[in-house]
């Protein structure tokens, strides 16, 4: 009933789609609005860091070994007498780095298989699900650290290793929203108007069943950025002497007595990232969802 | 005979669509068919508007896909301009929805939502190849959100701004953007509020007689249907039990059902109300996983009283007169 | 004669984050014993809204009941306090609403269903009840009664389960049966059936029934009286040959002319409504009808026009009507 009122006054609704409304959205949540305060900053710290950080990171000073905050270091010196706070400001480029390029390929397969095997059903979907199973009962982590010591230190690396297992729950997202959005009458509208296959499945399908996968993108985000400081502090990271917020946590982890700031400070930034992605994911859920919702609504 | 003469624009011939109900998960066994559509036959005319009425599980929308081979159909032919396009593979029939097309029921469903409205009604025409450059398509774009009674403004406008009518009229500037030459309207008006009913249906029949256009108008609501079709068939569980003339299955309705149809809808007006007399059926439509035997109507059948009935399946028989056929055993 | 159901001036509101919407605003009918009434409008006009105010079932928030009196039986049922309003529902008035499968719960036999406003109103045994219950369901036609009590409600196709719905709603015996729209989710012989079956019914138990409808052939054929309803007012009452053959109010005229009838033999041009249908957040000043009405004049912009009697209980919100 309050449905039926509702109804007739939809046309006059202000718009619910689109970027703009996906961003109202956010901002109106307080934890996501915070999160993309955080992810804003910390993409500034990435991009800027030339222009952010006082000293050159890699620069050792052997006479400056593990000195406290101070005017000259803010957040003092390393084992090797870098400078803490750069250090941190360049770890930044890797976090964001490996996070944005491991979500965007696993996102890139995951969808496209997700995509391929809801719509076209039958032999293929099976084949494509029976895979997506096998790679699932592989154990992740363990998995991941396996394939970066064996594929060595690097940036390339990390991310492929982060990336090879990581496509397997887009693909499934994908294709449950496959399976449930072509039915909707307006596949069998584009059908009727002589739509060929691939028009179908990436004109009308996959913007459609973008939402769950934003969702899910974002708040793997914050997984990666775990997973790749977890992989630094194996070891199995960047190479030495680039920075990386996982790194210094291994090094500064036996210093945890006699400098603690030295563990605190990457800790802290890699907690506020993740909890950032995922205050936005969140917020993305709750602005994206009612519209997925709202869109069938039937006046009888 | 293959090829008819080139009088009509469709014609059905013996249409079967039987869905198998399949047990099992992995490999699958048949156990029945749920028989949708059960041998029909029908013509439509160039510019003609036949009324496909019954009520649910008749198959009436199942046929309207079936005609657009939105489903391949289990047996029978379909001939579209004299051509046999039954079981054509999907290239030549991606070139061939140019000339049939497809209204829907669900005005909020039918529209992609990620699309503006001028989106929407130019695709065929994109998938179609008709457009040569950008503003040729606005043009046409908006060329025909006027010819359906929407502010050209709107075009950039996505479907949940717009009403419910006002979403069908996108839905019928869609099909008409590729002047088909025939358009399936499966239950254009039943979501829409009554007030807004006709304006659609007004609409429906301007655009027919502009463009001289086919339909074939698949409806539950006889009343509905009565106004705005030629010709009128009336199925009842896959099949076809009288077809006849707007006027003359108003006038002379021969079959059971037709009478107990028309008896069951109610008019406007309390004075014509309280001397009608009401036919009322007995039971429930049959399931279709278990039809009856002969003639598939003959347990609410209130005439039926020969074993006849129960026996034989009756066919489509063309009345005196002339075009008015009935398939019953007591005519 | 005292009617069973008098509402007056009824207004139910709904606070929502885009504003005030006036679902029903200050409307006034009544029902007699055993007398069948139709409440006609379309699609959000108010009508389901202030059905579910006679029973108090108007989700609260966004809704509420803001002004008005409903007296049933001489008590205002307004004042009552939930426990009786309790007391009244399913048992002194009962709903049946359109969708039959949401209607009824899907874990619970149908017998189940049909005996509990009989437990908890009559003090029925679970065994009184079932065999009540049965009893109703033949009442209703349903075939194999005794069979079908223990069955669960998927069983049951689209008909046969607001056939049950009917007979949980007839259990206690109730004064008033309110039907909103019970036939619209149903093909058109189901509905024939039902209807007839629900006329019999109401005239065999002495039950008043409020049908709630948009198809005005079953106002036609089934209502002794008829308030229209528009943008959440009643802007038409009187009995069914008042209402069809003495049209006082533009809306119920041209809604008469837009629909297509079964009886014209020629083939007469449908004349549409103007316009879209009203928005609650923001209805037109004056006669809410007004913007799309071809008679409007300069009052119908300025004044709200209130229902004006034309002859005996026949009565239209027109200015028109006002000369």
């Amino acid at each position: 009933m309050s449905e039926k009122i509702k109804e007739a006054i939809e046309p006059r609704r202000i718009s619910r789609i689109g970027a703009k409304a996906i961003i109202r959205g956010i901002f109106k949540h307080k934890l996501s609005r915070a999160g993309i305060i955080i992810i804003f900053l910390l993409l500034i710290m990435a991009i800027f860091a030339p222009l952010l950080a006082p000293y050159d990171p890699n620069v050792a000073d052997l006479y400056n070994v593990l000195t406290g905050p101070s005017a000259n270091h803010w957040l003092g010196t390393d084992n090797v007498g870098r400078d803490l706070f750069s250090r941190i400001i360049y770890g930044s480029r890797i976090t964001m780095t490996v996070g944005f390029f491991s979500v965007f390929i696993s996102v890139f397969i995951g969808s496209f298989l997700g995509l391929l095997a809801g719509y076209r059903g039958g032999v293929v979907d099976m084949i494509i699900m029976r895979v997506v199973d096998t790679f699932m009962c592989i154990p992740y982590l363990p998995f991941v650290l396996v394939l970066a010591a064996a594929l060595g230190p690097g940036l390339k690396n990390i991310i492929v290793a982060l990336a090879i297992l990581g496509w397997t729950g887009f693909c499934r997202i994908m294709r449950g929203q496959v399976l449930m959005v072509r039915e909707l009458p307006y596949i069998e509208a584009a059908r009727a108007a002589g739509a060929s296959r691939f028009r179908i499945m990436f004109k009308h399908l996959f913007p459609n069943c973008l939402a769950p996968i934003i969702v899910a993108a974002t708040i793997s985000l914050g997984g990666f950025i775990m997973l790749e400081s977890a992989m630094s502090f194996f070891g199995l990271g960047v190479e030495p002497p680039t920075p990386s917020w996982g790194k210094e946590l291994r090094t500064a982890y036996t210093y945890l007595e006699t400098v603690p700031l030295f563990s605190i400070a990457p800790g802290l930034l890699i907690t506020l990232a993740v909890l950032a992605f995922n205050f936005l994911g969140d917020g993305l859920r709750d602005s994206l969802d009612p519209r997925l919702r709202g869109e069938g609504e039937k006046i009888k | 005979m293959l090829n008819n003469s080139n009088q009509n624009l469709v014609e059905v011939r013996d249409l079967k669509m039987h869905f198998p109900i399949t047990t099992g998960w992995m490999f699958k066994k048949t156990s029945g068919y749920v028989k949708a559509v059960d041998g029909i036959s029908f013509q439509i005319a160039r510019g003609e508007i036949l009324g496909l009425v019954g009520e649910s599980g008749c198959g009436k929308t199942t046929t309207g896909r079936v005609l657009l081979q939105l489903e391949q159909p289990t047996s029978g032919h379909i001939f579209f301009e004299g051509e046999d396009i039954t079981g054509m593979k999907e290239k030549p029939l991606r070139a061939l929805r140019k000339k049939m097309q497809m209204i829907f029921q669900d005005p909020y469903g039918s529209l992609n939502p990620r699309m503006t409205a001028g989106e929407i009604i130019g695709e065929p025409l994109q998938i179609h190849g008709m457009i040569d450059s950008k503003s040729e398509y606005k043009e046409k774009v908006k060329d025909l959100m006027v010819t359906v009674g929407l502010s050209p403004a709107m075009m950039e406008r996505y479907p949940h701004e717009f009403s419910g009518g006002q979403r069908q009229r996108i839905g019928v500037a869609r099909a008409l953007s590729v002047r088909p030459a025939l358009i399936v309207c499966d239950e254009p008006v039943s979501a829409l509020d009554v007030s807004i009913q006709a304006q659609i249906i007004n609409l429906l029949e301007d655009l027919q007689e502009k463009f001289n256009i086919a339909y074939l108008f698949i409806a539950h609501d006889l009343a509905v249907v009565k106004h705005i079709s030629n010709r009128i068939a009336v199925m009842y569980m896959g099949e076809i039990v009288e077809i006849a003339t707007r006027a003359d299955l108003y006038r002379n309705p021969l079959h059971p059902y037709t009478r107990s149809l028309l008896s069951a809808i109610p008019v406007p007006d309390p004075e014509i109300e309280a001397q009608r007399e009401h036919m009322i059926l007995e039971g429930e439509v049959p399931s279709p996983f278990n039809p009856p035997s002969g003639c598939k109507f003959h347990p609410r059948c209130p005439i039926a009283d020969s074993p006849h009935c129960r026996e034989e399946k009756p066919v489509l028989v063309e009345m005196e007169g002339g075009n008015h056929w009935v398939a019953c055993h007591l005519d | 004669m005292e009617p069973l159901l008098e509402v007056k001036n009824l207004s139910t509101h709904f606070f929502t984050d885009d504003g005030l919407i006036k679902a029903v605003d200050r409307i006034s009918y009544d029902i007699y014993e055993g007398e069948t009434v139709g409440l006609v409008g379309e699609s959000g006009c108010g009508k389901s809204v202030s059905a579910l105010s006679l029973l108090r079932l108007v989700p609260n928030p966004p809704g509420k009941i803001v002004d008005g009196e409903i007296f049933f039986e001489g008590r205002d049922l307004i004042k009552l306090t939930e426990d009786e309003m309790c007391q009244v529902r399913g048992n002194k008035m009962a709903m049946i609403f359109q969708e039959p499968m949401n209607t009824l719960n899907p874990v619970r036999t149908i017998g189940w269903q049909i005996s509990e406003p009989m437990e908890i109103h009559r003090g029925m045994s679970r065994e009184e009840g079932l065999k009540k219950s049965v009893q109703l369901l033949t009442d209703v036609k349903i075939p194999e009664p005794a069979a079908r009590v223990n069955a669960y409600p998927h069983l049951f196709s689209g008909g046969m389960r607001q056939r049950a719905v009917i007979a949980m709603g007839l259990g206690c015996n109730p004064r008033l049966i309110i039907a909103d729209e019970p036939t619209t989710a149903l093909d058109v012989t189901t509905q024939a059936q039902l209807l007839e079956l629900m006329k019999n019914l109401t005239r065999d138990y002495k039950t008043a029934l409020l049908i709630i409808t948009h198809n005005l052939g079953i106002v036609a054929r089934y209502a002794d009286r008829i308030n229209v309803m528009y943008a959440g007012r009643i802007i038409e009452k009187g009995t069914a040959k008042d209402i069809f053959k003495n049209t006082r109010h533009p809306y119920t005229e041209r809604l008469m002319a837009s629909v297509p009838r079964l009886d014209y033999d020629t083939k007469k041009k449908l004349v549409p409504i103007e316009g879209q249908p009203p928005d609650f957040l923001n209805i037109p000043s004056g006669c809410s009808f007004h913007p799309r009405c071809v008679y409007a004049f300069d009052r119908c912009r300025v004044e709200t026009p209130e229902l004006i009697t034309i002859f005996e209980k026949h009565e239209a919100a027109c200015w028109r009507n006002v000369k």
